[in-house]
């Protein structure tokens, strides 16, 4: 909010200064009503690993990230820029593989991916979308460069909370949003719905579209009632789906009823019981075949999980060169991949200063933070590291910059947060202005992902500079 | 709709239907023993046991307390988690099933069921429940108003919302049955009426305030309380919403909202059950009930509606499900029919036997995941 001298950055002086004026004490009513309307309306998160397993309010702080509209140009810019060559790599990975055999990425490095699907190599998917959703997460550096610290191609989360912390704001803000200008958000669920009908497999009118969850134990459950309610469609589990000559169906009152596009929450491999894991109860058993047979399209589709790849991350700065001869408008955070020699025995001497994370790992799991860690930690991914090398990374620890975060005594402090902006990939791109910004609550901690704690701020992109 | 979500909705309006009709038989019971005298220890267990009875839980109930006493039997009936059919179980399974969709309930109805919920668990409930019953009771009663206000004024009036209706009229029209039951020793069996005592008026205006019949039957019968008109009120008056005929019309025309078949006809065992009955209860008379005698009807009748429910569950919810491995083998069977089917249509030259047996195997390893080399 404050710039290095102190003063406050022209694009909050707005909401500073009204948030200024307001006493302590109507903050204070305005924050619990907040948390007791989520509470109310059940918008929680179930924690893995919580030996409750209960449901917790996803903790909301009620300080808006702000984003003036040059700084969203740049960001919307690259993001479009990255999520293009992302599709590219992939259909390119799954038909003539040139970037492959040209060298540009070590193959190995693509077919030992633990989500490469090679059943799936030269299979013709609809509109030749491969990542329909994406969730790439930004961190800004100290000197306010924005950093892109991984895309998330398979089942991205956390959209829903962007639409309900807007709502919250409105409620607790009203005056603040036509004073300040702010651009909106609502529009996010049209556009997803737009983009699947449009990927709807060829020949259908009126594409029957569904969201495939894996049920209300999960813990992003709420996320998929929300979107399915605000598009309109009906939301699934694996037992309300049935394939019958390689067609999908639902199960209804009145008898099967065709389904067309399936905007599944479930990884690839609970699918289809039938082809990927055996033991998945949450999966169709035949889907995958109805998918081959162009009857059903699925949004991700099979196979964006390489893209996903921590180690892959690595080649998409080279990606955006080969395929769209452009220089990368969001840079890579700097990394070290543990399988390339220098870099491992450069890993291997400054463990202790590095951020190391395990290929496949989401929700913040499978990481070692170096500086904060202990030594027996260090030794522990030491060892990890050195038996299975192909699997790690490492980056040096960026300082994530911090934002003002209200404290249970009333005063404010910074915590570190990040961005994650949702894009949309149809017809055409289309990017829904903010994202996610996701804080760590607890102080000085670096991990923000919800799954292990983390809280999460409205995010305005103005319409103006200021 | 989808099966299952319809199997919630009408599973969450029962439950909800379950706990209030609970809360009632409790409230009005509780306030009642007041009005005695003297009660040991044996007649405490007459007056609360026809309870337990009337919903057959006297198993559960002394597998977990030794004795019945006021205190234990509404502990078992309010609070007991292990009590599947306690207020607290019902609330609980009610707010489950509306969890589990959502997505197809109105915001408010979550808020509102989601808020008793929580309330009901809580330390609050309980002080409340220790300190004052009546403000308790009237808490719950309040919610479920609510609730029955909200799922009118705000759902959309389309499938869910006659599959809602169906659960909520169907347990009703049982509860209603049980409470008569439980006083059944009150009713006369064929032959003279017995002289009622004062104990028998006053359990009989309760088993009516159990209904929230009392100023119904006030304005029907007048001051005095005979069990046959009793009896009357709340099996067959077709104008007071909580007798069993009110119950049963309302189902039997939720049932043919749902299937779209005009009255007097019937489309599926459920609604030719609840017709039945509902004839029955039309062109019934309270003389037949009481020749049959209280406790043998109210047992005939809560068959018929088992029925109904069961009927309407094979209707609508019930699809035959395959067993994983079974499941399995039926697709791999469909997927090579479908492949050799296509080999032998794909290409315009005739296959020979040998080609079109390759062919059927090469899609047969594509489909079953096998490497394939990559160049």
């Amino acid at each position: 909010m404050a710039g290095a001298d102190g003063k406050i950055r022209p694009h909050y002086a707005k909401f500073e200064r009204l948030l200024r004026e307001m006493p302590p004490e109507e903050f204070e009513q305005k924050r619990l009503a907040a948390d007791v309307a989520f509470l109310r309306q059940g918008i929680t998160f179930n924690v893995y690993g919580d030996a409750q397993g209960t449901e917790r309010i996803f903790p909301f702080d009620l300080v808006p990230r702000i984003i003036p509209a040059k700084e969203w140009e740049h960001i919307e810019a690259g993001l479009i820029q990255r999520i293009t060559a992302l599709n590219l790599f992939l259909h390119d990975i799954y038909h003539e593989q040139k970037i492959l055999k040209d060298g540009t990425i070590p193959p190995f490095y693509v077919i030992s991916g633990k989500h490469f699907r090679r059943e799936f190599v030269n299979f013709e998917v609809p509109k030749d979308i491969y990542i329909h959703i994406c969730g790439t997460d930004l961190i800004r550096g100290a000197d306010g460069t924005y950093y892109v610290l991984e895309d998330n191609g398979r089942c991205p989360s956390g959209v829903s909370y962007v639409l309900e912390n807007r709502g919250a704001m409105k409620r607790t803000f009203p005056g603040m949003f036509e004073q300040i200008g702010v651009r909106p958000v609502d529009h996010y669920p049209q556009e997803l719905l737009k983009m699947l009908q449009y990927i709807a497999p060829k020949g259908v009118a009126e594409p029957t579209v569904v969201l495939l969850t894996p049920g209300s134990y999960n813990s992003a459950y709420f996320e998929h009632t929300y979107l399915a309610r605000q598009m309109g469609i009906e939301i699934v589990e694996g037992r309300d789906l049935v394939v019958r000559d390689g067609r999908v169906s639902m199960r209804t009152t009145k008898g099967l009823k065709p389904v067309h596009v399936i905007y599944r929450r479930l990884d690839d491999d609970f699918l289809d019981p039938t082809v990927f894991r055996r033991d998945s109860a949450l999966g169709v058993p035949g889907l995958i075949h109805a998918y081959r047979s162009g009857n059903v399209s699925l949004a991700n589709s099979i196979g964006t999980g390489i893209a996903d790849d921590k180690v892959i991350y690595y080649f998409v700065p080279r990606m955006i060169k080969y395929y769209l001869d452009q220089e990368p408008i969001l840079p890579n955070v700097p990394t070290y991949l543990a399988s390339e020699e220098e870099d491992f025995q450069y890993i291997m001497d400054h463990l202790g200063e590095l951020v190391v994370k395990a290929a496949n790992e989401s929700g913040g799991y499978g990481m070692l933070m170096g500086p904060k860690a202990s030594k027996e930690e260090i030794e522990k991914f030491r060892e990890l590291i050195k038996a299975d090398p192909r699997n790690y990374i490492a980056q040096p620890m960026i300082s994530l910059s911090t934002h003002p975060t209200r404290q249970d005594d009333g005063t404010f402090e910074g915590r570190h947060i990040d961005l994650r902006p949702y894009i949309l990939s149809g017809e055409k791109t289309v990017i829904v202005p903010g994202g996610l910004t996701r804080v760590a609550l607890r102080k000085g901690s670096l991990v923000v992902n919800s799954s292990q704690g983390g809280g999460s701020k409205d995010t305005w992109v103005l319409y103006g500079d200021e | 709709m989808l099966s299952r979500v319809a199997n919630c909705l009408y599973w969450m309006s029962r439950f909800i239907e379950r706990a209030d009709n609970t809360a009632r038989v409790v409230d009005v019971n509780l306030q009642l023993i007041l009005d005695f005298r003297t009660l040991d220890e044996k007649s405490l267990a007459e007056y609360w046991m026809p309870i337990i009875e009337s919903t057959g839980d006297e198993e559960k109930f002394f597998s977990r307390n030794a004795k019945a006493t006021g205190l234990s039997v509404t502990e078992f009936l309010v609070f007991d988690c292990e009590n599947p059919n306690s207020i607290i179980s019902s609330v609980s399974q009610a707010r489950e099933n509306a969890r589990m969709v959502r997505d197809q309930i109105t915001v408010e109805l979550w808020e509102e069921l989601n808020r008793l919920y929580l309330w009901i668990r809580s330390t609050d409930a309980r002080h409340m429940w220790r300190h004052s019953p009546a403000d308790f009771f009237g808490h719950i009663r309040n919610s479920s108003l609510l609730l029955v206000g909200t799922i009118y004024a705000t759902v959309v009036h389309n499938e869910g919302w006659y599959f809602m209706q169906a659960g909520k009229f169907l347990e009703r029209a049982d509860k209603i049955t049980r409470i008569l039951d439980v006083r059944h020793t009150i009713f006369p069996g064929s032959g003279t009426p017995r002289a009622l005592t004062q104990r028998d008026t006053l359990e009989l205006s309760a088993v009516l305030r159990s209904c929230s019949a009392w100023d119904a039957y006030k304005a029907a019968y007048g001051a005095e309380v005979r069990p046959e008109w009793v009896a009357e009120i709340l099996l067959f008056n077709d104008e007071f919403p909580r007798s069993v005929r009110f119950c049963v019309e309302k189902l039997d025309d939720a049932l043919r909202r749902i299937s779209g078949v005009g009255p007097r006809r019937f489309s599926n065992d459920s609604e030719k059950l609840s017709g039945r009955l509902l004839a029955e209860l039309a062109y019934g008379s309270t003389e037949e009930v009481i020749a049959i005698g209280i406790h043998d009807y109210v047992d005939q009748q809560q068959v018929k509606l088992n029925n109904i429910g069961a009927a309407l569950f094979n209707a609508y919810i019930f699809q035959p499900f395959m067993a994983l491995e079974d499941e399995i083998v039926v697709q791999q069977e469909m997927q090579q029919q479908q492949q050799s089917r296509e080999s032998f249509t794909d290409s315009p030259i005739r296959h020979t036997q040998a080609g079109a047996t390759k062919a059927r195997q090469t899609a047969c390893k594509l489909q079953m995941g096998n490497e394939h080399d990559q160049t």
